[in-house]
C-alpha cells in the first residue's frame, strides 16, 4: 500500500497494519512520539487498535524532553 | 494621539490569551517575551517551586527561591507591566485539569520538561482543540550549535528546538540556548496572534 508518512509518499509492503506495527517497522524509537492519522491525534495507548490503510496520511512527530 | 506600530500591536494583543504549560526555562522566558509585547492574558500552570539551580536559565531572582514558579512569574511580569492578567495555577498538569485550565486560550505553548508530561499534554491539546495553534519545545540542552535550532511548522503545530539534544548530566540546560528556544516559541505564538493585524497609519 501507499501512504503519506511524515509528508512524504511511502510504499509499505503490507495491505494493512496497525499504527504500532508501522512505528516498529520504521524503527521510530524516540522517547516521545506523537502520532496523527488523517489529521487526528492517536494517543500512544491506542496505537495497537488503529489500522493503517492505503492512502492514509500518517504523521509521527518526534520530540525531545527538556523545558 | 498617533500610535506607532508597537503601540498598535500592544493594543491589538490586549484581548489575546496565551496558555503556557510549564514555566521553567522555556515557559518563564516565553511568558516574559509575550508580556513585553502586550499579550493581555497569560494562563500559566506549573507545580514546581524555584530552586537555586533554576537561576542559570529561568526568569526568576535569588530572593524568589522557594516560591512557586507561577506566583513568582506573576510578580516578575507585573514589574514589567502591571496591566497584564496572569492567571496562575500551582498544580501538576494532567489530562483533566489541562482541559479546564487552558480551555479558553487562543494559542498554547508547551514548555514542560518531563517526557511523559509532554506526551500527555500534546496529545490532550491536539485531540481537545485540533485547530488551536500549539507550540512545542523540543531540544534545547547544552551550548553553541545555533545552526541546528529551528522551527518546523505543520498547520497549527509548531515545533521549536534542535530536535536532537536531550538534557542529561553532561548536557545541562543553560540560559542562552534555553532562551533562544523560548523566544522562538514566543515568536511563533506572536505570528499566530498577529495573523490578522493591520497597521493603521492615521
Amino acid at each position: 500500500m501507499k501512504i503519506i508518512l511524515n509528508h512524504k509518499e511511502e510504499t509499505i509492503d503490507a495491505d494493512t497494519l496497525t499504527l504500532a506495527e508501522l512505528i516498529r517497522l520504521k524503527k521510530f524509537t524516540f522517547r516521545i512520539l506523537v502520532t496523527k492519522v488523517n489529521g487526528r491525534v492517536v494517543k500512544a495507548e491506542d496505537r495497537d487498535n488503529i489500522w493503517i490503510k492505503d492512502g492514509d496520511n500518517v504523521e509521527v512527530i518526534h520530540l525531545i524532553s527538556g523545558g | 494621539m498617533k500610535m506607532d506600530v508597537s503601540q498598535q500591536i500592544s493594543k491589538y494583543l490586549k484581548k489575546a490569551r496565551v496558555g503556557i504549560a510549564g514555566v521553567g526555562g522555556l515557559g518563564s522566558n516565553a511568558a516574559v517575551a509575550l508580556a513585553r509585547v502586550g499579550v493581555g492574558t497569560l494562563i500559566v500552570a506549573d507545580f514546581d517551586v524555584i530552586e537555586i539551580g533554576n537561576l542559570n536559565r529561568q526568569y526568576y531572582f535569588f530572593h524568589q527561591v522557594g516560591l512557586p514558579k507561577v506566583m513568582a512569574l506573576k510578580e516578575n511580569i507585573h514589574q514589567i507591566d502591571a496591566q497584564i492578567r496572569v492567571v496562575s495555577h500551582h498544580v501538576k498538569l494532567n489530562q483533566q485539569n489541562s482541559i479546564l485550565i487552558f480551555r479558553d486560550c487562543d494559542v498554547l505553548i508547551e514548555a514542560l520538561d518531563n517526557a511523559q508530561m509532554k506526551q500527555m499534554f500534546i496529545e490532550t491539546a491536539l485531540s481537545e482543540w485540533p485547530y488551536r495553534p500549539l507550540i512545542v519545545g523540543s531540544g534545547l540542552a547544552g551550548w553553541g550549535k545555533n545552526e541546528i535550532i529551528k522551527v518546523q511548522q505543520y498547520d497549527n503545530l509548531a515545533i521549536c528546538g534542535d530536535e536532537m539534544f536531550e538534557v542529561s548530566d553532561s548536557l545541562p540546560p543553560l540560559a542562552p540556548r534555553v532562551a533562544v528556544v523560548a523566544n522562538l516559541q514566543a515568536n511563533a505564538a506572536l505570528e499566530f496572534l498577529l495573523k490578522d493585524f493591520k497597521f493603521k497609519n492615521e
